[in-house]
């Protein structure tokens, strides 16, 4: 009971900046602040008179708790600069940042008010869907280094890769919404020449009918040598394959609408097929636009060198410069600082240092290195500042050689044989079939008629309705997964998340939460006491500590005398004239408990032990029900840490869960590769660099992660950690999606048997085509969208 | 029925040029990002320098 009323009183005070709880308060203008940094943020822009920032979105500031020293000098080195800049002159320089904390209307107004707080900015813009700044400066009157670092004091500390240089193609998809555009207007203005076929004009004015139908090829030309030229391409590519795909019969389906269309127009034997024509390719676009939808801030497609930082510093004679890592060469002196990523295996100079390779191995607790001792790439040091000699460059490290498995370098869609290729290669088998049976039938009865009735038959099978059934349904798909936080790669991810019957599970960050351990007191500590506890334990980097301090959400203002800290013992210090000693048990002076569970931390007052504090991985919660739904289809939860949670897991999971600890990231890999060869279709669950092979490996890959835009593995998909419990719902939807397909499969085809039927008999006239061929493409499009978000919104509730 | 075909070649001649717009539209780039600069406007105390954003190429 008093625990909460403690928290609620936490919640009344909120930081003014970042609008978190204090656990800690700073006073400024009569103004609460969570930590040092926020009010820093304030004193900026209460100095530069952008107090603004605060009204227009309550939740503006970024909490800079989290925010750790970031040098950004490297960026002056003229190699780095020219990477990154987009234009340079003496006077005048533009360049582009990536910023994920971008996320409100304030951020915008004071990313683009830039320019009051550094005299330098000529002018700032954002882009908000992409969250990136482009500023346009002088470089004689600031420093690229001095910018990113202005941007960082104000909470927006913006992501620097050399590799996320090349863009996503805009050009590309500016292409196909042109290509849209015309078509959809060419649509339009050939139904308008057609009324007076529709309405049946013809004998009025023969002149007025020759112009229209003459307008009407015109229009229809472009559309198809430009619109429509990528079926006709990827046609004939997978002929060249000999596959059949579902652009051949599309293609085939086109060519004849627009040449027997052409004939009839020139031959003036009647007004053609070109209303239907450039509306199938008008649908046939929409569909591949509604495809294409991208999230345009997330990446997919990260290696391990977004992982490291871009620089690090280097000893050169005797001063620290800042070097590109990939120019790191053997014998090289470098100095990493706290929560910076050692970017090469290298040896360490110091005495000890703590290293956290929870990234690389999924191993939660810290490992401390003694002097002398082999640090690899990829860890993260937690504490004092640290000097290495590198031994291996940055290509050639342990970590980096994952990357150079096979299965990096493949690509993954090959192995699919989509549901949709499948269905238009038996359709393209029937229609040639009628066709021939057609032709033979009308050769013998009509011969003169034949062609004509060929062509008929041949249009109408274009399948325009089959082929937008995927897209649209996927697309649907797509978007309401994107609604609850799963955000997919591609819909082409849906089709294989349909077929997934094992499903492997990373635990730390994926099945736990890596960096919020649970932390209880076992015994009784006053509100003064556990005060004193957190002063104690904040003034030491050991990652236990940290963890302590994080979950006390008292403070005090007595100042600790006579600090200090035994490596692999404990810390202590005397505080209000109190003195306390937090470690192991032998260092206050008890014997270890038997079978501890986590890490325990012992806490003694004035030589009188009070207690301990457990400290165990929390799970995430909300897992527990989609891991009793999963069931058995849960094959195995491969972990790198050790096996310090087995029973806990045990517990969890099914019986027939394999549960395996101690993985390497190759280990990982191999287990799913096995998997794959015995037949399964395996779905990969993880969330650091340490599953990316495997992520990788896995028909669909899942990366899970708390802040989307921050660091997640190559992958298939990402999912929001709140959002792991509805995984299964998820896995159900894809099916679902997969069987609303068939039903859009089944009406497509209704439609053209019933064109065919009007074909094969000669019936087919351009004003039937005209009516069943855009009916067909809207009732499917219509069907897809109503089933999807039904089923959906069914499951999801 | 002349008229018809003046009328006709008048309207095909403004559509075009409203095609040809669109065009131009979408490579300056304006539907690039659709949401930034419905907050811009808004921003009583607005940044002196007008829209660039077909200065980028």
């Amino acid at each position: 009971m008093e625990i909460e009323t403690e928290q609620q009183q936490a919640v009344q005070t909120k930081c003014f900046h970042c609008g978190q709880d204090c656990e800690e308060t700073h006073w400024l203008d009569e103004k609460v602040f969570c930590c040092y940094g926020c009010k820093t943020v304030y004193e900026i822009l209460n100095a530069n008179n952008l107090c603004e920032y605060y009204k227009l979105d309550d939740r503006a500031g970024i909490s800079m708790r989290q925010a750790h020293d970031e040098d950004f000098a490297f960026l002056d080195e003229s190699d780095i600069r020219k990477k990154l800049i987009s234009f340079d002159s003496d006077t005048f320089a533009k360049i582009t940042f990536t910023i994920p904390a971008i996320h409100c209307v304030s951020c915008i107004w004071l990313l683009e008010n830039l320019k009051k707080i550094e005299t330098g900015v000529i002018h700032s813009e954002v882009n908000f869907t992409r969250k990136i700044v482009t500023i346009d400066f002088n470089p004689q009157s600031v420093k690229l280094s001095r910018l990113a670092g202005v941007l960082k004091s104000i909470g927006y500390a913006p992501q620097i890769t050399l590799e996320s240089k090349e863009k996503k193609n805009p050009v590309l998809t500016n292409a196909l919404i042109f290509k849209l555009a015309l078509a959809g207007f060419c649509f339009g203005n050939v139904m308008l020449f057609s009324f007076p076929e529709y309405l049946g004009l013809d004998e009025t004015d023969p002149l007025l009918i020759r112009i229209f139908s003459f307008l009407n090829l015109i229009l229809a030309t472009p559309v198809f040598f430009y619109s429509g030229f990528d079926y006709l391409r990827s046609a004939a590519a997978s002929f060249k394959q000999k596959q059949i795909n579902i652009d051949v019969p599309i293609a085939a389906g086109l060519i004849a609408l627009f040449f027997r269309s052409a004939y009839d127009i020139i031959a003036n034997t009647g007004p053609g097929y070109l209303d239907s024509f450039t509306g199938l390719v008008f649908f046939l676009l929409i569909g591949r636009w509604f495809q294409s939808k991208t999230y345009e801030s997330l990446a997919f497609d990260r290696d391990f060198k977004s992982y490291f930082p871009l620089a690090v510093q280097r000893l050169d004679g005797d001063a620290w410069k800042p070097v590109i890592i990939y120019d790191l060469k053997p014998t090289d002196r470098i100095q990493i600082r706290n929560m910076e990523i050692i970017p090469t295996d290298s040896t360490l100079v110091d005495d000890y240092a703590f290293i956290d390779y929870s990234f690389v191995t999924g191993e939660s607790k810290p490992v401390k290195a003694k002097q002398g001792d082999k640090i690899y790439a990829g860890g993260r040091l937690i504490g004092q500042p640290i000097n290495l000699i590198v031994e291996k460059s940055t290509s050639q490290s342990h970590l980096t050689s994952l990357w150079n498995n096979p299965v990096f370098g493949k690509v993954n869609e090959s192995k699919y044989k989509k549901i949709i290729d499948r269905a238009a290669r038996r359709f393209t088998w029937i229609v040639l079939g009628v066709a021939a049976v057609t032709a033979v039938y009308w050769q013998l009865t009509d011969a003169s008629q034949m062609w004509l009735v060929l062509t008929s038959v041949l249009m109408v099978a274009c399948p325009c309705a089959l082929a937008l059934a995927a897209p649209f349904t996927y697309g649907n798909m797509l978007r309401v997964f994107g609604r609850n936080q799963f955000y997919l790669k591609n819909s082409d991810v849906i089709e294989r998340l349909a077929a997934i019957d094992a499903v492997v599970f990373d635990k730390t960050g994926t099945v736990t939460h890596g960096d919020k351990p649970e932390v209880e007191f076992i015994g009784k500590l006053s509100d003064e006491e556990q005060a004193i506890v957190k002063k104690l334990t904040s003034a030491s980097t050991h990652p236990l500590s940290t963890i302590i301090a994080a979950s006390i959400l008292k403070s005090s203002r007595e100042s600790i005398s006579e600090f200090k800290e035994i490596p692999g013992q404990g810390i202590q210090g005397t505080i209000h004239q109190k003195f306390i000693r937090i470690g192991s048990p032998s260092f206050v002076g008890v014997m270890p408990l038997s079978d501890p569970q986590g890490s325990i931390v012992f806490v003694s007052i004035n030589h009188e032990v009070i207690g301990y504090y457990h400290i165990r991985t929390s799970l995430r919660k909300n897992i527990k029900g989609m891991i009793n739904r999963l069931g058995n289809k849960i094959d195995a939860l491969l972990s790198g840490d050790r096996d310090t949670d087995a029973s806990l897991l045990r517990k969890m999971f099914s019986p027939f869960t394999f549960l395996f600890f101690n993985q390497s990231p190759h280990d990982k890999l191999d287990y799913v590769k096995n998997l794959q060869l015995n037949g399964r279709k395996v779905l990969m669950v993880g969330d650091g660099l340490n599953d990316s092979g495997a992520l990788k490996q896995s028909d669909v890959g899942i990366a899970v992660t708390d802040h989307a835009g921050i660091f997640t593995p190559a992958c298939d998909g990402i999912l929001n950690g709140e959002k792991l419990g509805s995984l299964d719902k998820f896995m159900a939807l894809a099916k679902s999606a997969t069987q609303i397909l068939k039903v859009a499969f089944v009406i497509s085809f209704l439609y053209n048997g019933v064109a065919l039927g009007f074909a094969v008999s000669g019936h087919l006239t351009p004003l039937v085509a005209a009516i069943l061929m855009p009916l067909s493409s809207i009732s499917v499009v219509g069907f897809s969208a109503v089933a999807v978000n039904f089923v959906a919104n069914k499951k999801l509730k | 029925m002349n008229i018809i075909i003046v009328l006709i070649s008048i309207s095909l001649t403004i559509a075009l040029i409203f095609l040809g717009v669109f065009y131009w539209n979408l490579k300056s780039g304006q539907y690039e990002d659709t949401y930034t600069p419905s907050v811009r406007m808004l921003f009583d105390d607005k940044p002196k320098a007008s829209s660039s954003t077909d200065k980028k190429a």
